[in-house]
């Protein structure tokens, strides 16, 4: 369901040297470190990254509930950050172009004294709408996220699931062309998770909303992300599409997104990794490698995705005899544009996989 | 006292009373309420930070709370007088009540729109919402029910001042216990009127309490 994006691309939000260094008690903390993003339109976008590496207060710096120590936000070609002006509080022109940015949370953040449906009217209540508009397009909201039966039901009454889609619900409101969600699956159990996500991939593909998403888990960037970039302590490490990372080589998010592992079944043999990185059509490689040299290879693991008639991924595969004797089918799969590491693995032991980007526990 | 003596009096001292009370409360609620909203934003990381405003402001609140209410009652006389133009009656003693009650409830203000989750005021400024929408329609709503206790809780404070303010000149179920039971030592209407105290208190209370169930239903069941 990933889809192949152009490299290029309107980005939609863009935040260029973005500092955010807290105070406490005489004690700096910089939160954000000098943080360059770019996401562009229609796409989903993840950033990654463990708890205190900065990625809550750089979603929160997007629509300047933090306002940033140094650098600019731009958001739909508006500077915010020249909107934001020097005063703690949000001047108009500021909670103007924040209408227009939906934003959905962990903890959801619905009025528990109104209804559903009430609750998705506040941001038109905000807007100036009528009653009836309001009534008319919270209706419509409900039905796409598929809760059309509970309006009237408060927000105490609904599983987390769907509290969750009144929030996205909620968050569009406003016809926004950006939408913010900051870690909207972490409270949420596995299945509840992958229909969440489901939602916001086809809000993204029929709306064309184009989504910002922090999370902790390597599944929700597996699932909808078309790019991601890697936090750790206030910077961006990676970041790219999926081809983009998965055709760097060292990329530890190609690595955790699409995870290699498998040892030489007996000695003598070579075992190589072999990326596709979307830029090659699906034409079946290993069986033309396999026929036009006559050699036999067995697949020791695979993490592929075909999107759009071209395959991404990784597999890692054996060829029979030393490295020496298989110089030509290695120079045959380069030619066919993948990327092929040969895994230095013979005597030793392998890692199992690369090492944790995430913690046990956000797995 | 017969019953028959008695009934007349305890029936205009809780007119009075009342009357007292239920105005006492208008005016607590009409100043406390700014007030107690005014103490959560000027807070430190409040939406209105602003250090000195909190800090005076808390300080009158404070005074005004510590002061016993029998001293505030008596060093108020001149502004009561400016104010109603006697110090004596039940519309005089409206003053005085109010003024010692509006400390406290603000205080029960404040902590109640303290406990509203600050997730709730972020997604409304994600939403583009300024702050008296926040305080309209997140603050308020969201600590409703503990609004009407703090209410229920002040009326029943002001209840009680109401009774003592029958030693200054007030009128009520509190100056007719003082003339009558104290003074003519008339132990029997003294229970008598505390027995109405009572009732009308525990009649505050179960209704306080009962609006506080209806709302807190919200959002359980449908």
């Amino acid at each position: 369901m990933r889809r192949a994006l152009d490299s290029d691309g309107n980005p939609v939000i863009t935040t260029s040297g973005l500092t955010k260094v807290y105070e406490s008690r005489g004690r700096q903390v910089t939160a954000l470190d000098g943080v360059d993003l770019h996401v562009r339109e229609g796409e989903v976008f993840g950033v990654i990254g463990q708890s205190g590496a900065g990625k809550s207060s750089l979603i929160r710096c997007v629509n300047l509930l933090e306002r940033p120590t140094s650098g600019t936000v731009t958001v739909d070609g508006v500077d915010l950050t020249a909107l934001a002006g020097k005063g703690r509080r949000a001047g108009k022109d500021l909670r103007h172009a924040r209408s227009s940015i939906g934003m959905v949370f962990q903890h959801f953040n619905l009025l528990s004294s109104r209804t559903v449906k009430d609750n998705i009217e506040l941001p038109l209540e905000i807007l100036g709408v009528s009653g009836a508009e309001r009534s008319r397009r919270a209706l419509e909201l409900l039905d796409l996220v598929g809760l059309a039966d509970k309006a009237r039901a408060y927000p105490g009454q609904l599983s987390g699931g769907q509290k969750q889609r009144v929030g996205i619900a909620r968050a569009l409101a406003g016809k926004p062309k950006v939408l913010l969600s900051d870690e909207a699956t972490s409270a949420l159990d596995p299945e509840t998770t992958r229909s969440i996500l489901q939602l916001l991939r086809d809000l993204n593909q029929q709306l064309g909303l184009t989504v910002l998403l922090i999370t902790h888990e390597m599944d929700v960037v597996k699932t909808v992300c078309d790019s991601a970039a890697l936090m750790q302590r206030g910077r961006v490490v990676e970041s790219g599409t999926v081809g983009e990372l998965l055709a760097t080589p060292g990329s530890q998010l190609a690595a955790e997104l699409f995870p290699v592992s498998g040892a030489a079944t007996a000695p003598g043999r070579t075992v190589v990794d072999v990326t596709f990185h979307g830029e090659t059509t699906a034409q079946p490689v290993i069986s033309q490698l396999s026929r036009t040299y006559n050699i036999d290879i067995s697949i020791l693991g695979a993490a592929m995705d075909t999107v759009g008639g071209r395959q991404i991924g990784r597999m890692r595969i054996e060829l029979p005899g030393s490295y020496e004797e298989n110089v030509v089918p290695v120079g045959f799969l380069r030619e066919q544009g993948l990327q092929v590491e040969v895994v230095e693995q013979q005597d030793r032991p392998v890692p199992a996989q690369a090492p944790a980007l995430v913690k046990e526990g956000a797995k | 006292m017969t019953w028959s003596e008695m009934q007349p009096l305890l029936e205009q001292g809780t007119v009075d009373t009342l009357y007292m009370v239920l105005w006492a409360t208008v005016v607590t609620v009409l100043g406390g309420l700014p007030l107690g909203i005014l103490l959560v934003l000027t807070d430190k990381g409040g939406l209105l930070q602003n250090r000195p405003v909190n800090k005076i402001v808390g300080a009158i609140v404070n005074v005004g709370r510590s002061l016993p209410f029998i001293i505030l009652l008596i060093a108020l006389i001149p502004f009561t007088t400016f104010v109603v133009g006697t110090f004596i009656g039940p519309t005089a003693m409206i003053v005085p009540l109010a003024i010692g009650a509006i400390p406290f409830f603000a205080r029960l203000v404040e902590t109640a729109i303290r406990e509203v989750d600050h997730g709730l005021v972020e997604a409304v400024q994600a939403m583009g919402g300024g702050i008296p929408t926040i305080v309209r329609k997140v603050l308020l709503p969201q600590a409703l029910p503990s609004l009407v206790s703090a209410v229920t809780t002040t009326v029943i404070v002001l209840i009680g001042y109401s009774a003592m303010a029958g030693a200054v000149g007030g009128e009520g179920l509190g100056s007719k216990a003082i003339t009558y039971g104290y003074q003519r030592f008339d132990t029997t209407f003294m229970l008598v009127t505390v027995v109405v105290l009572v009732a009308i208190v525990t009649v505050v209370q179960l209704i306080g309490d009962g609006i506080v169930r209806l709302l807190a239903r919200r959002g359980r069941t449908a």
